[in-house]
């Protein structure tokens, strides 16, 4: 009866086809039993060289290098880089342009947090709830390509300003798209926030406490469900977030109380997308007349790039959190320094407080509650007394799944 | 509840780094940006600082903020030196009064080392790990001494960010000058 238990603990990496979302990341799990005791990371899977290749470009072709970084945030990263430019040329841009960027900054965080609400919902196996994600998120990817001419990276951003305008005739449309948003909001929010299932799986699963997030300098989404007030519009109010009525989005806003948990970035994202609704409609409403652009002649505009001297920083808040562009420019036409920050590189190190002390199981939902950008793995490699056990993808999901059955009994 | 122990300007964020640190400190800057009908403000502060006193420069930061935010640090190659840029930003959660505070350290190329800060700031390490591998420079007393980035089987004494004989021209193949062969 009082037979000792083993203590032996096995590996088990898990990547670099990550079963989350779907972008390379190794995990290096250490397990005991059923229970994560340790977690290690490797990154660089999709390293592109794209920092270096841009060194080799002028500051228009990064532009459009930049929006490839990333295909959720094709307009973060170009208008991070605009940003630092701007501010070593002094390019000052039109009031009129700051209120455009804002609007397709939320139309792009609408997009990306509904898109991760749908995986959220795969993830767990709620494939109903995925679907509608993406009825819904399709609208909003047709309201995309009716204001940029693009569904995906949208060639919108220009230094000194946007490439398009929103004229009045266009305003029925948008009205029409944002009326769907909002109606079927509610629905959203109560297939997530109400459903038996969604709160145990969620609720107390992957907590970050607030100082963990602090000290592992997390960024957006994932910080601020800890209870941490940062975000970047707020905190240093650029385009004309400074004339906008909104507030930090903590989970204690709805509840009262702040875990830390999957289910609190679940409320978090949420109330994000309701908030971006609103922080558009105020932008079309007081959106004033005047040009959208510094300089509408590029050749011109990059003759003056070409000459101009000095280093700035350009910081923008993507829908995952903090982005950061660092640019030195020295009077040449390419940027002798560009250094890209994106948020997943400051909410990796969090995954390791979030996962240990979790079930296997809970690793898909875990690891997609931060909203990787990275991309993913297809299989786990389980290592057992030197014997490698090759688990699939799918393997991993349906232990998920059956998480899910087993609690709903 | 905030995290702020002092809540300064910028003027005074430097005045404070200038009577601590003395001639360790130069080049600052301050650059103030206006948006919007408001006219709402950001202040980006630049500081150079001498590879010596590094470190309690970091700790110094404590002193207006419990957690400060450490962005990612930049890094870039000159003739001489390899000059590391770490982008902190101060007093998140107070609208609009954040600071960013850019510290600028030049390492001489003959021995590029700076001491880790991650004992203070757990979430430095992959940045450190990255500019290890990318700039060759040394971290010293980092807890998790590996690649970051970089594939293990790329070789060794590579630096893809440098521009001198350590950086990678010899392993780019331009496309658009065909095939060589």
């Amino acid at each position: 009866m009082s037979k000792q238990l083993s203590t032996t603990t096995y590996q088990i990496p898990i990547g670099p086809i990550h079963p989350a979302l779907k972008e390379p990341v190794q995990f290096e799990f250490t397990i005991d039993g059923e229970r994560i005791v340790d977690v290690d990371v490797s990154l660089g899977h999709v390293h592109r060289t794209i920092e270096w290749t841009g060194m080799r470009r002028n500051p228009i072709q990064i532009l459009y290098l930049a929006e490839r970084i990333c295909g959720i945030c094709s307009y973060c990263h170009p208008m991070a880089f605009a940003l630092a430019v701007e501010r070593i040329a002094n390019i000052e841009v039109p009031l009129r342009a700051q209120y455009l960027r804002v609007i397709h900054a939320e139309l792009e965080r609408i997009c990306s947090h509904v898109l991760w609400a749908g995986v959220a919902a795969h993830e767990i196996g709620f494939d109903s709830l995925l679907f509608f994600t993406w009825q819904i998120r399709e609208k909003v990817l047709d309201l995309t390509e009716y204001l940029t001419g693009n569904r995906v990276t949208k060639a919108i951003t220009m230094i000194g300003g946007v490439r398009r305008d929103i004229t009045s005739d266009m305003l029925p449309t948008i009205k029409e798209g944002l009326d769907f948003l909002k109606e079927n909001f509610e629905k959203l929010r109560h297939a997530f926030l109400d459903d038996k299932t969604v709160k145990l799986r969620a609720q107390g699963a992957g907590i970050l406490t607030k100082e963990d997030a602090l000290k592992l300098c997390a960024v957006g989404p994932t910080t601020r469900a800890s209870g941490v007030k940062k975000d970047v519009r707020i905190d240093q109010p650029y385009f004309a977030f400074g004339d906008l009525d909104f507030d930090y989005v903590t989970p204690d806003v709805l509840t009262g109380e702040v875990n830390g948990d999957v289910y609190d970035r679940i409320i978090v994202r949420l109330l994000e997308v309701k908030q971006s609704i609103d922080l558009i409609e105020q932008c079309l409403k007081d959106m004033p007349e005047g040009e959208i652009v510094a300089e509408p002649k590029i050749a011109k505009l990059l003759a003056s790039l070409k000459k101009v001297e000095g280093e700035a920083i350009g910081q923008m808040e993507a829908p995952r959190g903090e982005v950061i562009h660092y640019v030195k420019m020295t009077g040449q036409e390419h940027p002798y320094c560009w250094k890209v920050r994106a948020p997943t590189y400051n909410n990796i190190l969090p995954w390791i407080p979030m996962l240990l002390g979790n079930q296997i199981a809970d690793i898909p939902i875990v690891a997609a509650s931060t909203d990787p950008c990275m991309s993913c793995t297809n299989r786990v490699t389980v290592i057992e007394n030197n014997k490698t056990q090759v688990f699939s993808k799918e393997e991993l999901h349906r232990l998920s799944i059956e998480k899910t059955r087993r609690l709903q009994r | 509840m905030s995290t702020v122990k002092k809540l300064v300007s910028a003027e005074d964020l430097v005045k404070s780094f200038k009577d601590e640190f003395t001639t360790k400190v130069k080049n600052t800057r301050i650059d103030t940006f206006t948006r919007g009908k408001k006219k709402t403000t950001m202040t980006h502060i630049w500081m150079t600082i001498d590879n010596s006193v590094y470190k309690k420069a970091v700790k110094h930061l404590f002193s207006f903020d419990e957690f400060p935010h450490l962005a990612v640090s930049s890094g870039y190659d000159e003739e001489k030196t390899i000059v590391i840029v770490q982008h902190f930003s101060l007093f998140h959660g107070e609208r609009g009064r954040e600071l960013s505070v850019n510290l600028v350290i030049p390492l001489p190329k003959n021995k590029p080392e700076m001491e880790t800060i991650t004992d203070l700031i757990p979430g430095a390490l992959i940045t450190e790990q990255e500019k290890q591998e990318m700039l060759g420079i040394k971290v010293k007393g980092i807890p998790k001494d590996k690649r970051a980035f970089i594939s293990h089987d790329f070789p060794k004494g590579v630096y893809p960010w440098r521009k001198d004989e350590t950086g990678p021209k010899s392993m780019v193949r331009n496309l658009h000058e065909g095939d060589k062969l």
